[in-house]
């Protein structure tokens, strides 16, 4: 392992392509990492992988958004095994064809827990470490699909339109304290969440994104989307009147 | 059903072109399901999709892209010994590892190909001739066969799978994870002689007397050049370079600098790829090269020079090409000539000729190598390219030689089987580990590499 200057990032959800590129930047730029998701198989992988690719220190952690005494635990845990954490990541997200949550409350549940309700119980508990510790960055992945609600992905738009406004209000309470609060929103990725979707375009890859990301924490940005042209399509997409836009089939 | 993508796939000669359904699974458990659901009549690896023909293509079924299984799993940094999943490419080893002194120990001329499919087509490098195969370098694999269970194969363990496996074509199950052997450098770069030859009598005898002399010899052919000319040759000889073959002021061996890569915008109209534009390149390849020395040059430079050109493969149009790739024993030299005469007589043109003398013979089943001389040649499609190649495979064959699987788009099953007398071998094996034939390619039923004798579906 190489001497460690720097301080220790946790990334929730590495087993996303996203944040599994998102833990490589950071790696890259020599953070020792604490990462941590659900499938303890595929952690461990990922986990190794970084460590020989980067020559920096990794901790896993496990978790699953559905399991609350997980989640209400998860921000001790990583303290316990990464000692002083400089940042948080969070990676993962759940997000299915719109038409299953129409029928099934059940999708509509794990889409507003993962996305929304558990991404704040977990950051409530950083938070709150980073405000005591005086200093910290926060890192929260919403998505354009959050910016303005159609019928083909509403269920997880509301989900990412609650989690980027959450995200607003904690940057606003900790801007004082030193801890900085990055919300990203990324168009179409190529990830698993996305492969074989039809209708895609502009699609970015997760090691773009990974680096986008790293660079924002880094300048100290608040809100990014990512590539950055989606601002101005979605600039264009909210300035549709609404009685227009009702009557669009998107 | 499983999220795929239908997508127009073809090999890296970009014909035939075929409608696929593609997988992509990120985690163990979702290959695992893939492979052991009815999803799709059969499924075939894919992985940089670096062979030319149709190896990694599956017209009417499925095609799983390991690319994101790419987990680099262990690593000895003493025994320069490293466990990954076979997604990892060759160009990311050589990322991690070159800066802490480890190299491939063997390489194919381009990087972006990944472990799984360097060893389902057991490939080969500059450094045949003493080195051998990739299998020679793997310790084990593990294989993922269609019933879903994990068969671990070693030279000692489920040797007849192992043996399949390596130069298997994807074939025998999917390949999830090997040991590899790391070649240790003293740097990043290569010490390169380099020699013109006037005729192809001169490179060969070139060939056969430097190789003993260096871990790596290739030389360039000029296809056009005929008559008196024919063979006309560019040799480069190398190593890796030690630390004394450096500058005395040379901070870190192992910095390169890195090369801005360069990108094949659009489709080059076939006009662009006439016998003059060949022979101007060809011409410039051989004037711009002299005889010389102990030059220095990185190893990207030495073993990768197309790989600073993003989608080369453009270069050749829309119909697409072909490389063809023979292999012939040491005493057959004169299907060599034969193969050049037939070239430069048909005005089909190529951009890159490659010979290179080969060591001896691998274990793998259906591995290409054996000793004697291999000829590569870029031929593109266009008419008269079918009856041409058809002509050249007779040729090959009856001087006793073989073509490749990582290249072939063309062959005709009876001519493989007469290529491959480990094919009934191979067969067997395969039917053993893959009963159903769970895992096929367009290439597998156009060569009949499944069932006994007929193409399987
Ligand atoms: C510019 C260039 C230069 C080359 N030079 C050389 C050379 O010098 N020597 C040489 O030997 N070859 C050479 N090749 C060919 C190349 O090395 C082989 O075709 C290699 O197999 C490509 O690997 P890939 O990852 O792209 O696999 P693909 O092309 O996608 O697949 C190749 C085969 O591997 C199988 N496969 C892939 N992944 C797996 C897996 N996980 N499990 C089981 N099977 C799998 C596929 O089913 C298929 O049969 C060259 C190719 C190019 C484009
Ligand atoms: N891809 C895009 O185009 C796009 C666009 C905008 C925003 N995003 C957002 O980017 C983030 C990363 O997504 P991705 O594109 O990389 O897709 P992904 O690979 O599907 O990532 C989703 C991640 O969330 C995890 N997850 C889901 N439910 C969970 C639960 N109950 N408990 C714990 N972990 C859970 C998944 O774990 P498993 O691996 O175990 O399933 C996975 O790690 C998500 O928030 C997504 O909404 C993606």
């Amino acid at each position: 392992m190489s001497t460690q200057i720097r301080p220790t990032v946790v990334v929730l959800g590495v087993t996303s392509a996203i944040a599994r590129a998102t833990a490589n930047a950071f790696a890259d730029a020599g953070h020792p990492l604490v990462v941590a998701a659900r499938d303890e198989t595929e952690l461990d992988r990922i986990a190794s992988d970084i460590r020989i690719r980067y020559g920096v220190d990794v901790h896993t952690v496990s978790f699953d958004a559905t399991i609350q005494t997980t989640t209400e635990s998860l921000c001790e845990r990583c303290i316990d095994v990464g000692g002083k954490i400089a940042g948080v990541v969070v990676g993962f997200g759940f997000m299915v064809d719109q038409s299953t949550g129409q029928s099934d409350p059940g999708v509509v549940r794990l889409t507003m827990d993962a996305n929304l309700t558990e991404s704040a119980v977990i950051l409530e508990r950083f938070a709150a470490h980073f405000e005591d510790q005086g200093a910290g960055f926060i890192v929260g992945i919403a998505s354009v699909a959050g910016d303005r609600g159609r019928q083909s992905n509403y269920i997880y738009g509301a989900s990412k339109a609650g989690f980027a406004t959450y995200l607003q209000g904690l940057r606003n309470r900790l801007h004082k304290q030193g801890v900085r609060v990055l919300a990203v929103k990324p168009g179409f990725v190529d990830t698993k969440m996305t492969w074989g979707l039809p209708g895609l375009f502009l699609v970015a890859t997760p090691d773009a994104v990974g680096q986008t990301i790293l660079r924002a924490v880094q300048r100290g940005k608040d809100t990014i989307y990512v590539p950055w042209f989606w601002r101005y399509i979605l600039l264009i997409i909210r300035a549709i009147p609404e009685r227009i836009f009702k009557r669009l089939s998107l | 059903m499983i999220p795929h993508a239908t997508q127009q796939l073809s090999g890296w000669g970009r014909t035939p072109v075929t409608e696929c359904d593609v997988y992509r699974p990120e985690s163990l458990q979702a290959l695992e399901a893939l492979v052991t659901s009815d999803e799709q009549p059969n499924i075939i690896a894919r992985g940089l999709g670096r062979s030319y023909g149709d190896a990694s293509v599956n017209d009417g079924g499925g095609v799983v892209l390991a690319t994101r299984l790419n987990r680099m799993l262990s690593f000895d940094a003493d025994a320069g010994v490293v466990t990954c999943e076979a997604g990892v490419g060759l160009d990311e080893l050589v990322n991690a590892f070159l800066p802490k002194g480890w190299f491939l120990p063997v390489t194919p001329g381009t990087k972006f190909v990944t472990v799984g499919g360097a060893i389902a087509n057991d490939v080969h490098g500059k450094n045949h001739h003493r080195d051998g195969v990739f299998s020679n370098f793997v310790a084990w694999l593990d294989l993922l066969l269609a019933d879903g269970s994990v068969l671990h194969c070693s030279r000692d363990e489920n040797a007849d799978a192992f043996w399949a496996t390596v130069g298997g074509a994807g074939l025998t199950g999917i390949i999830l994870t090997a040991q590899i052997q790391l070649l240790q450098v003293e740097s990043a770069y290569m010490k390169i002689d380099s020699r013109r030859c006037k005729d192809l009598d001169e490179v060969l005898a070139a060939l056969s007397e430097s190789d003993g002399r260096y871990r790596y010899s290739v030389s360039w052919v000029d296809v056009l050049a005929s008559g008196a000319h024919l063979g006309r040759s560019f040799l480069a000889n190398g190593d890796h370079a030690s630390r004394d073959d450096l500058p005395g002021n040379t901070t870190n061996p192992f910095a390169t600098r890195d090369k801005r890569k360069l990108a094949v915008p659009i489709e080059f109209p076939s006009w662009a790829l006439n016998s003059l534009s060949i022979k101007i390149f060809n011409e410039a390849i051989y004037r711009t090269h002299p005889t010389r020395n102990n030059q220095i040059e990185s190893y990207d430079s030495y073993f990768y020079p197309l790989d600073r050109i993003h989608n080369w493969n453009r270069v050749y149009g829309k119909r697409g090409f072909t490389q063809y790739q023979a292999v012939f024993p040491p005493d057959q030299t004169e299907g060599i000539r034969e193969m050049l005469e037939k070239l430069s007589a048909a005005s089909l043109g190529s951009y890159l000729s490659v010979l290179k003398r080969m060591g001896p013979q691998g274990e793998g089943m259906l591995s290409f190598p054996f000793e004697g001389y291999t000829l590569t040649l870029d031929l593109p499609f266009r008419k008269g390219a079918e009856p041409l190649f058809e002509e050249l495979d007779r040729l090959v064959l009856n001087r006793g030689g073989r073509l490749y699987l990582a290249k072939d788009v063309t062959t005709k099953a009876d001519v493989f089987q007469a290529m491959y007398p480990r094919l009934d071998e191979f067969r067997a094996v395969k039917a053993k580990l893959d009963p159903h034939n769970r895992f096929s390619s367009r290439q597998a039923r156009r060569l009949g590499l499944c069932s006994n004798g007929k193409a399987a579906n």
